[in-house]
Formats: C-alpha cells, structure tokens, sequence
C-alpha cells in the first residue's frame, strides 16, 4: 500500500456523502487506489487500437486528435448492439437502492463509488452529447459533456468497479452496473486505456495459452512439481497426461492455480481426486488458461480467448470439457461461451464416467463445473473420504460473485464442503448466496500497486469472515475461484489473519481416502494434521 | 437548487393554467387542444422509445441469478429467483413488476463498532408500492369520466376505493396510498444523505408533478368544487372525438389538467419510462438455460484467436523435449 494504511485507519469510513453535487467535484486520482497504465507492447499484441506509451500520472493520456467522436461514436454503436446498456442508460429513477450495495462503496465511502453515480458518469455523458433534450438543456436534464477531465473520471470508476453485479440483484428493473462497467472499459479500450495488469494476462493468454504466459514445457513442469509433493505428501505417484487425444475429457482451469499458494493445493486436489475416480483426462497447454482476462478488456477480446477452449477439444477429439474453480472464469463460460463459439459437433453431451450421471443442465455447452461433477460422485457414494481429517478446521464458504450472480452456482460446492468437513459454518445471510460480497480485487484489480483500494473492497467480505472466526473460530475461507485464493489470502492477512483461504479441492483432497497413500499426517500444505501422525503422542499428554 | 427549480417549475405551470383557465379562448387551448397533443406524445413517445429498446438486440443471455441453478437432480433450484423455464421467468417478472421484490430485499448498510451491519430497509419499497398502486387505481378511476354510461366494473372499482366513507364526498383509499406512497419517496429523496446526494432535478420535477396532480384533484373534490356534469361533458367529449367546451367549469379543473398534461408529455422523455424499460430488462426477462440452449448473438462475427497449429509451430521443439505430443513432428 502506498501509505500502508493500519487496518484501524482504514476503518474509518463515512458512508455519508458531501453536501457538493458529483457534478462539482472533479476527480483527484489517489495512488493505492488505480492501477498501473498497459505498456503498448501488449496492446499491440493483440491488435487493440492506438497502444502508446503513458502513465496514469500523465496530464496527457496520449488520446487521439479525434478522441472524442471516436469515444461518442463508440457509445452510440454500443447502444445499438446491447439493449441492455440502452435500457441501464434510460431507465435509472436513482432510487439509492443500489447504492450501500457495493463493497468499494462500502469500504471507502467515496461517492462515487455507490453503482448507481459509476453509472451516472457515463448516463450523465449519454444524456448530455447523444440526447437532444440534454445537449439544449444540459445540466437541468442531467447532462454534461466530454472532456478529458471527465473522461479521467470514468476511467478511474470503471476500474474501481469488480463487475460482480451486486448492485444488480437489489435494483428494481435490474440494472446491472456491471455492464455498464464493461461496456465503459470496453469504450477506453478504444484508446489504449487499459491497465497493464489485465492487458499483460491478455496478451499472454493469446500468445502462450495462460495469462502467466508459461510455456508448454513450463506449464508442465509446473505441474510435475505438485506431483512430487503429492508423493511426498500422500505417497502416491500420479501421471497425468498433456495435450492427449483421444481422452474422455479436457480438464481447463485457471492458470493462477499452477503457479502460487494457495492455488497450487487447490490443483494438487484436482490431480489426487481425477486419480482416485481413475478419470481418463487430459491436460492441455494450448487451452490452459480458464481465467479469461479478456473479458476486463472488451467482449471482443473475451471470444478470442475463449475460442481456444472448443478449438482444442475438437482438435484433441474429446467428449467433454471439465472446468475447474474460478469465478469470472463461468462468468464467461456459462453466460457467454456458448454464444462467442459454434458448437463442436464433436463434442457430446456431458455424462459423468463413474456416475453415469448426465450434466443435464449442460448438455448445449458441454462444459461442467468440477463442482457439480464431485457433488455427484458424493452423492453417489464414489469418493472414499475421511472428513475428520480437516477437524482440525473451522470452514466457512464464500460464494464468488460470478457462479453465484451469473450462474447459481450455490448449493453444489456447499454439498461438497459439508461431506468432506466436519465443521462447516456460514457467514452472515446478507453476506452470501446470491447477496455474496466481492473479494474486492475481481474483474483484474488484484495488482500490487492498488492494494488500498483492494483491501477497502474487500472489507466488507473479511468483516463477515472476521465476525465468524470471532464467534464459532472459523480458520479457513474456502472457496471456488483461483483469483479468490490470491486475493481473499491479501484480504484475510489484512484484515483477518488467523484465517487461511483454500479452494474447496484441496479439502476434498484432504479428506480423500487414497489407495496406497501413507499414513495422511500430512495435509497437501506438507504442514502436520493435528491430531494425527507424531502429534498424536502430543494431544495423549495433553489428556 | 435542483429542488427550487423543479418546484419552480411545476408552479409555473399551475400559473399558466390559472391565467389561461380565465379566458375561454384559453380554455378551448387547455381543455381541448393541449390534452390531444399531451395524449398524442404520450402514445407515440411511448411507442417510440419501447421500439427503439427492442431494436437493439440482447446480443448475450445474462439473468443475474438471485438463487440455486437447475443443475443435479437431487439439489432444488430457485424456481422464481433462478428460472430456467419461461413459466419461471414470467413468475419472476410478475413479482418484479407487482410486488417489486427487488426492492422488498433492499438492506440499510451501516458500520456499527468495527461490523458492517446491514438492517432491513422497506420504506423505499412500502412508499414506492403505496405510490403505484394508489396511482393505478386513481388512474382507472377517472376512466368513468371518459365513458357513458359507467361500466360497472369501474362503479365497482369506485365503490371498494371509497369503502372508508370518510365524509362526503368520500375520500379514496387510493388516494391516500397515492399522496402517502408519494410523501414518504419524496421525504426519503430529501432527508437521506445519499438519496439526495444521487438526485437530478429529473428526480424531483415529475415527484413535484404528481403530488400537485393529486393535490388538485383533492382540492376539486373538497375545496373548489368545479362543475362535475361539465367536467364530464368535456372528458366525454375528447374521448369521442367530438369535443365541447361547457361552460362554467372552474379553474382548479384546468391546473388538473394541465398538470396531467404536462405528465403526459414529459412521460416518454424520462426516466418515468422503467414503466416500459422493466419489461425488457434482459437481466431480469431472460432464463438461465444459458448451457442448455444455444443463444444467438444477431451481430455475431467469428472470433480472431491464436490457433493450435500457429501455437505448436512456436513451440514444438520445447514441446518435443518435454514429451508433449505434437501434431507435426
Ligand atoms: S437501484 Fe436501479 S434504479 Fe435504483 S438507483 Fe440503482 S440503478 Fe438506479
Ligand atoms: S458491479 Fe459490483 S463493484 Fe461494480 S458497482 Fe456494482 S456492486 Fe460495485
């Protein structure tokens, strides 16, 4: 953080907005809270218009002679092509349901920050340049116009905003922020406007397959390395395969998972639980990236990393895809993939190997969510657990805000939790489910130079996590999203830190009953189980 | 200053009508010319902008889930919160749109020693439904002005609406629920810091319109009784085509009818179209069958990526070395 805020200095907040009209107020651009601007080099990679050299702390943004039409002429293509922005554009009776809704709203008290003034800054741009009413009356009819002072502004509230439609849910015509935020990030994309924390991912993604941009030998490797630890941990040997055809199924997740902690124990468990149900799988380094960064840039860029996905089971001649934990990664996957791809007709609808079951509800996009898929083998009795190896765990679940707003994604993972966990408690009603707060670092906001703006949208998850570990000592935030596990860890060691963050993978890996493992003192963390192994003499002591 | 101009405003229009209700060529202009133009924006204003709604496509299926997906058989779904059928999605827009369920989850956050607390908010919900409905009511009241005879269903609709038989003439339910819904959306709108801080003078210019429509309409009722067999005669008159001006009416009648005129008018121009914008609101209008059923983009273009072959003709010789199959040797 820029002036490493206490934690105690953070809280202080005041959700009371100044007596100055918004209008009034121009933007001052803190550090801690804005991104750092994309390095040209990865716009051009992709082909995105007008990649040039600048910096947020620029007076000079670097836009084009014609900015503004460009910009205006953008806004009016894109009210044509979604009904939805024109709708969210019109129909606002800025009744404030939305505006104590949003966690950065919530945990900064700027204004600006309530959804429904991130989209006024650009309804108040629609109304003052693209209405008539609003170019004669102006600012009576609510209108303003463009200028590069304004155009600033939006930039510094689309990206404060996770796009994680909380705002959304308790409007009264379903206005969804969100989208608002994606078509404007969409519109400053137009200039090169984007920060390098999305752009790099993006441009990776297109080149290497990931947004990590590790190569195929790289990605590998990675994952051999997890093997070893499993080996030492578990005792088991486990070949997966890369890039197979002919295999059953493709596995994708994101790649955040083969390269740090938490996440690696996350994918540790996806590699114990595909051994121990024998599931013919395959790796892929080409489509290895579930994450979709793209998606933050522009709905256009979204499709192009998304293709990979179908083109490599139908290159590899699978049946199905199996998707792992991630939030924005089914954001994109269940509301969008089927309608960026043609379908594969290679691919056949979902059956689950071990089941029997059919994936019903995906039997168009023929991609299901590994929590659907281990929730059945439960249910059906095919997962030999020992759930009292995670007693020494106090979990609670905290819904992401894509499989829980745009999918429903609810009761499956929670399924799974409770089987392999003695000691399951929920966060408060408001605070999850659909009513779920955000992280506070999605929608590509997990960068290190904005961490105060980080840990302020994530004050409202940590304060529901914080209240749980104070009355029921809950230790572990388990969820199922890769950028949850890094950025849930930031929050908790901030505002919570005696609670860990894992990916409910690695608990059922935990709790999986391995043929030929050894004696499990173990947890995939290579930390000792209380409880089990050479602590057991210890706690005979202690009675 | 947004709140003067938009009282300023609607007083303004209470004087033009005032002035113009004392001269019968006025009169002609007010009781019969401005209501034909107000209607006839209205109508096609309306029509309009719901048209140019639906001429955008909805290029994605995005409901926002408010509950379980239909995924295992043996996990229950959110029939209403989470349709997957069109039955589903018509039950989800009823509630919306007849009991506003979104505003009924509406919470009050707040930060009370070190936790967020977020308390249950239903004023804005309350106000807003007693508003609506008290308005809707009011509105097929008056329709027994444009008819004669009365059909009996609105006689029906007149008597249960004035079943508290406070007084003569009766006071309506519906317009208590009309000024109450009102009073508190507009008190909320004044006295909550950040309600206040969000609102344009497009927020209180039409809360003003309103309040001074029914507050006319109570003042001809109790206070400045204006001729109801001429009101009538003229209503009648417009709805047929064949408009009269009788004598006589009284002047609180023509701020009425201006006031619902300029209502009228001002309709399609405002954020008073969520009344048409609810129904198409494709987060709310659309089932999530989004992996069941294919949806259609009009606008469609395959997408420009980094294909495999391009990808393994990078690196194919790391791939080889690492045991990675390749297409190609
Ligand atoms: S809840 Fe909806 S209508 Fe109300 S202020 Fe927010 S976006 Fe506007
Ligand atoms: S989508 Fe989320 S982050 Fe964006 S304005 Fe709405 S509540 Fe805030």
């Amino acid at each position: 953080m820029a002036k490493q805020l206490t934690p105690q200095e953070t809280m202080r907040i005041d959700l009371n907005p100044p007596k100055e009209g918004w209008m009034d107020i121009p933007v001052k651009i803190k550090e801690g809270i804005y991104s750092y601007a994309t390095k040209p080099e990865k716009v051009e990679d992709v082909g995105m218009p007008n990649p040039h050299k600048w910096a947020v702390t620029d007076e000079d943004w670097g836009l084009p002679e014609n900015w503004k039409e460009v910009f205006l002429e953008g806004f009016r293509e894109r009210l044509e092509k979604h009904r939805s922005f024109k709708i969210f554009m019109d129909i606002c009776v800025r009744c404030g349901a939305c505006a104590d809704k949003c966690h950065f709203f919530l945990g900064s008290g700027d204004p600006k920050n309530m959804p429904v003034v991130r989209a006024e800054l650009l309804r108040s741009i629609y109304r003052g340049e693209l209405t008539t009413a609003g170019r004669i009356l102006g600012r009576l009819a609510g209108g303003r116009k463009l200028t590069r002072q304004v155009l600033k502004e939006i930039w510094y509230y689309m990206f404060q905003c996770t796009e994680c439609r909380r705002c959304s849910l308790f409007c009264p015509y379903g206005i969804d922020t969100a989208e608002v935020t994606i078509i404007g990030r969409e519109l400053l994309n137009l200039f090169g406007l984007n920060i390098n924390w999305i752009q790099e991912p993006v441009s990776n993604c297109y080149k290497f397959g990931n947004h990590l941009g590790l190569q195929p030998h790289t990605f590998k490797q990675n994952i051999e390395f997890m093997l070893m630890d499993i080996e030492e941990f578990v005792g088991i040997k486990i070949e997966p395969t890369f890039n197979r055809k002919g295999a059953e199924i493709l596995f994708i997740t994101p790649s955040g998972d083969v390269f740090a902690e938490p996440g690696i124990y996350t994918l540790m468990g996806y590699l114990m639980l595909f051994e121990h149900i024998g599931l013919d799988y395959t790796w892929s380094t080409y489509a290895s990236e579930g994450g979709n960064f793209g998606f933050f840039t522009s709905l256009e860029m979204a499709q192009r990393l998304n293709a990979k996905m179908y083109h490599e089971a139908k290159r590899l001649g699978v049946k199905w895809i199996l998707g792992g934990e991630c939030g924005h990664m089914w954001r994109v996957v269940h509301q969008y993939m089927n309608t960026f791809n043609e379908p594969v007709d290679s691919l056949e609808e979902p059956v689950s190997p071990i089941t029997g079951t059919k994936f019903e509800n995906a039997k168009s996009l023929k991609m299901v969510h590994i929590s659907e898929f281990t929730a059945d083998l439960i249910k059906h009795g095919k997962l030999k657990l020992e759930p009292s190896r995670n007693d020494h765990l106090k979990v609670t679940f905290h819904d992401s805000c894509n499989p829980s707003r745009a999918m429903g994604l609810l009761d499956e993972p929670r399924y799974v939790l409770k089987n392999v966990c003695n000691n399951f408690y929920e966060m408060p009603e408001n605070t999850i489910r659909e009513q779920t707060f955000c992280c506070g670092s999605g929608s590509g906001l997990n960068a290190g130079e904005n961490m105060e703006l980080r840990m302020r949208g994530g004050l409202p998850r940590a304060n529901a996590v914080k209240y749980v570990s104070e009355k029921h000592g809950v230790n572990v935030l388990a969820n199922v999203c890769a950028i949850d596990r890094a950025t849930l860890s930031a929050s908790m060691e901030y505002w919570c830190p005696d609670v860990a963050v894992a990916g409910v993978s690695e608990l059922v890996a935990n709790a999986l009953i391995m043929e030929g493992e050894n004696d499990r003192s173990l947890n995939l963390r290579g930390e000792e189980i209380p409880g089990r192994g050479t602590q057991d003499e210890e706690a005979q002591e202690d009675v | 200053m947004d709140i003067i101009i938009s009282l300023g405003a609607v007083l303004a229009i209470i004087v033009v009508a005032l002035v113009g209700a004392q001269a019968t060529g006025l009169q002609y202009l007010l009781g019969i010319i401005i209501p034909y133009a107000a209607f006839a924006v209205f109508l096609v204003g309306f029509v309009k902008r719901v048209l140019d709604w639906a001429r955008s496509p909805v290029p994605f299926r995005i409901p926002t889930t408010a509950g379980q997906e239909v995924s295992l058989p043996w996990i229950k779904s959110a029939k209403l919160d989470n349709p997957s059928t069109t039955s589903g999605v018509i039950a989800r827009m009823a509630l919306e749109i007849f009991a506003f369920r979104s505003l009924f989850r509406n919470t009050k956050a707040e930060w009370r020693s070190g936790f967020l607390i977020q308390g249950p908010a239903k004023w804005l919900w309350l106000g807003a439904l007693l508003f609506h409905y008290g308005f809707l009511v009011t509105a097929v009241r008056h329709l027994r002005l444009f008819v004669d005879p009365i059909p009996a269903w609105i006689n029906g609709i007149d008597m249960i609406d004035g079943m508290l038989q406070i007084g003569a003439p009766p006071v309506y339910i519906s317009d208590l629920l009309l000024i109450g819904g009102l009073a508190i959306l507009l008190v909320r709108r004044l006295a909550l810091p950040k309600v206040r801080y969000i609102s344009l003078p497009a927020d209180y210019f039409p809360l003003f319109l309103i309040l001074a429509i029914g507050i006319t309409g109570l003042l001809m009722r109790f206070f400045f009784r204006v001729d109801i067999v001429g009101v009538k005669t003229l209503v009648v008159g417009l709805a047929s085509f064949r408009p009269t001006l009788p004598d006589g009416i009284g002047a609180m009648f023509f701020i009425h009818v201006l006031l619902v005129c300029t209502l009228l008018a001002y309709f399609p121009f405002s954020k008073l179209m969520h009344m048409g914008g609810v129904f198409l609101s494709p987060t709310r209008n659309l089932a999530n069958t989004n992996r069941m059923k294919r949806h259609i983009n009009p606008w469609w273009k395959p997408p420009k990526f980094h294909p495999y072959e391009e990808y393994e003709d990078e690196f194919r010789e790391l791939m080889k070395e690492a045991g990675i199959p390749v297409e190609r040797e």
